[in-house]
């Protein structure tokens, strides 16, 4: 490794991955997925869209997928929650692996699609919102970081159309309008700001409707926590690609919280006493006692 | 037919040399210590926007003294070389020992095959995490690398400076401590700081994977500002306070400038350039 200097016409500015492509790195793929993998041998994926990865058909055989995230506003910020089970077909491929990363320290990232572009699409998101920190001595923007993770996915397209289909969700604090905000994506690059809430991956649809019946404007940060965690239980309940709570094992799902002190990741213990709390009503419910 | 003119390299290596110092004293001075939970560093620079003091990665600084645009295109090729090699290896391979090394071999290459030498001192830190083992590199304009014990300052009038500082410099001190005193030391005697007149940062171990910190000016007048209150709290030696304040403990003529017999086999900060 030499010291990396640029000719003032080829300089890659603050951007890490036009910096990956102009330096011969022998040891990465100059950060860019592999340009060509072969054809998926099970499935092939059934439409550019978002539904692609949610109906859970449109996976590549023998590749781990990743599954259900959503993300809510609440006043002050915004929760972002995943489940933690990968699936290669009808098999669980890993019973803990997380889906929901901190992006910097004002925003979070969820996955759902192939695990192993997916997780190393966080890596170089991460690495370039902090190159661009250092580089430029100032953060992006939260729609400046949504506008990059855009350009990643688009970027990926052509191993979409072979199956391995990445959609993130991602999520964070703008700290110059004081708001918690919500960008949702397509495998096509396609970015799309949610105003209240959204979820993404197999068990997608059903975390969306737990969310819908439950939301309101004025959701304090406990309540968006209760909601998001009641979502992913549903969605776990209905989605065979979607993981419940393990207690015997100890994994419970990610939930990190965004607001104006920046990511935290709960405990596991709180996710777990939320969880005994949301199965005691729920049984409460089915009992027909007053939850 | 004209003749070429001979000129000893021994000289073309002088004039470069002078010429880079000559570049490296107009600059202001900066001054790196390590302090009880890290590394700090304070630098005489009154803008607000262009840093000479920047962070690298996780657990690595970079701070430069000199010509800014030829020390800021250092800093930023640092934090390429850093973040290329963390994504491409992993984040703990990321150390300030390639990178000095780095940094030496291109301006040692600067230095000789170039018309002009880069006017620029720089200092890359890196703090340990989990131990007392930080490290600090200076790099002189012509390449040449130090790791520095303690403390180290970069830029013109660096010899009175570090003088200054050897005197006062306590292992271990507390953040106020080494912040007053360095202040104090780059300072002088004829010249009072104000916070907005600095930039300081520290690296320091916490809970934060990134241990880069500025401190704010609100922060720092803060520091600057305990006169000694805690900060000579369990002082055994009591350290000498040469802010010059009036602190109750007898001060040893804080003048600084009388030749203490030796205080420390401190080797001279900035290497003689003349030997080349």
């Amino acid at each position: 490794m030499s010291l990396p200097l640029f000719p003032a016409g080829g300089d890659p500015g603050p951007s890490f991955v036009d910096l990956l492509c102009r330096s011969a790195l022998p040891d990465t793929d100059r950060g860019r997925l592999p340009r060509r993998v072969p054809p998926a041998a099970g499935g092939t994926i059934g439409g550019v869209t978002g539904a692609a990865v949610e109906g859970g058909h449109a996976q590549m055989a023998g590749v781990p997928h990743g599954t259900t995230i959503v993300a809510l506003r609440f006043a002050g910020g915004v929760v972002l929650a995943g489940d933690r089970r990968a699936t290669e077909g009808y098999s669980i491929a890993h019973r803990g692996i997380e889906k929901v990363f901190p992006a910097d320290r004002f925003s979070a990232v969820g996955i759902a699609g192939a695990a192993g572009p997916a997780v190393e699409m966080v890596r170089l998101f991460q690495t370039q919102l902090e190159h661009y920190e250092k580089v430029e001595g100032l953060t992006l923007s939260l729609e400046g970081k949504a506008n990059q993770l855009a350009q990643m996915v688009r970027a990926n397209l052509p191993m979409a159309m072979e199956g391995l289909a990445v959609v993130p969700l991602f999520a964070g604090y703008d700290t110059r309008r004081k708001l918690g905000r919500i960008f949702s994506y397509d495998v096509a690059g396609g970015r799309y700001e949610e105003l209240e809430y959204h979820a993404t991956g197999s068990g997608g649809r059903d975390a969306r409707t737990t969310v819908k019946l439950g939301y309101r404007d004025d959701l304090g940060v406990d309540d968006a926590v209760e909601l998001a965690v009641k979502a992913l239980y549903q969605a776990a309940d209905e989605d065979s690609a979607t993981g419940g709570p393990d207690p015997l094992r100890g994994i419970y799902p990610v939930v990190a919280i965004v607001d104006e002190d920046g990511y935290r990741r709960l405990a596991d213990e709180e996710v777990a006493e939320r969880f005994s709390v949301l199965l005691g009503s729920l049984e409460r419910v089915r009992r027909g006692e007053p939850s | 037919m004209t003749m070429p003119y001979y000129v000893a390299p021994e000289q073309v290596m002088k004039d470069r040399a002078e010429y880079a110092q000559k570049g490296i004293a107009r600059g202001r001075s900066l001054v790196a210590a390590l302090y009880g939970s890290g590394v700090l560093i304070v630098a005489d620079n009154p803008s607000r926007t262009l840093h000479k003091i920047s962070e690298i990665y996780d657990r690595v600084a970079f701070a430069g003294a000199g010509r800014y645009n030829e020390f800021d295109q250092l800093r930023v090729a640092g934090v390429r070389h850093a973040d290329t090699k963390g994504f491409a290896y992993s984040r703990e391979d990321v150390d300030a020992r390639s990178l000095a090394n780095l940094y030496a071999q291109f301006l040692g290459q600067v230095f000789t095959h170039e018309m002009k030498p880069l006017e620029v001192e720089i200092l890359v830190a890196e703090l340990d995490a989990y131990g007392d083992d930080h490290q600090l590199y200076h790099i002189a304009y012509d390449g040449t690398v130090v790791d520095e014990v303690d403390f180290t300052v970069l830029g013109g009038d660096s010899d009175t400076i570090s003088e200054r500082l050897s005197s006062s410099y306590r292992r271990g001190w507390p953040l106020a401590e080494a912040v007053r005193n360095c202040v104090a030391a780059l300072a002088g005697p004829d010249r009072t700081f104000e916070p907005g007149d600095l930039e300081a940062a520290v690296l320091e171990r916490g809970s934060s994977r990134r241990a880069f910190r500025r401190l704010s000016n609100d922060e720092l007048s803060e520091l600057m500002a305990e006169p000694t209150a805690e900060g000579s709290s369990a002082a055994p030696e009591g350290a000498p306070e040469s802010a010059g304040q009036a602190g109750e403990t007898p001060p040893d003529a804080s003048a600084s400038e009388g030749p203490k017999a030796e205080p420390a086999g401190e080797p001279p900060a900035v290497p003689e350039a003349e030997g080349i």
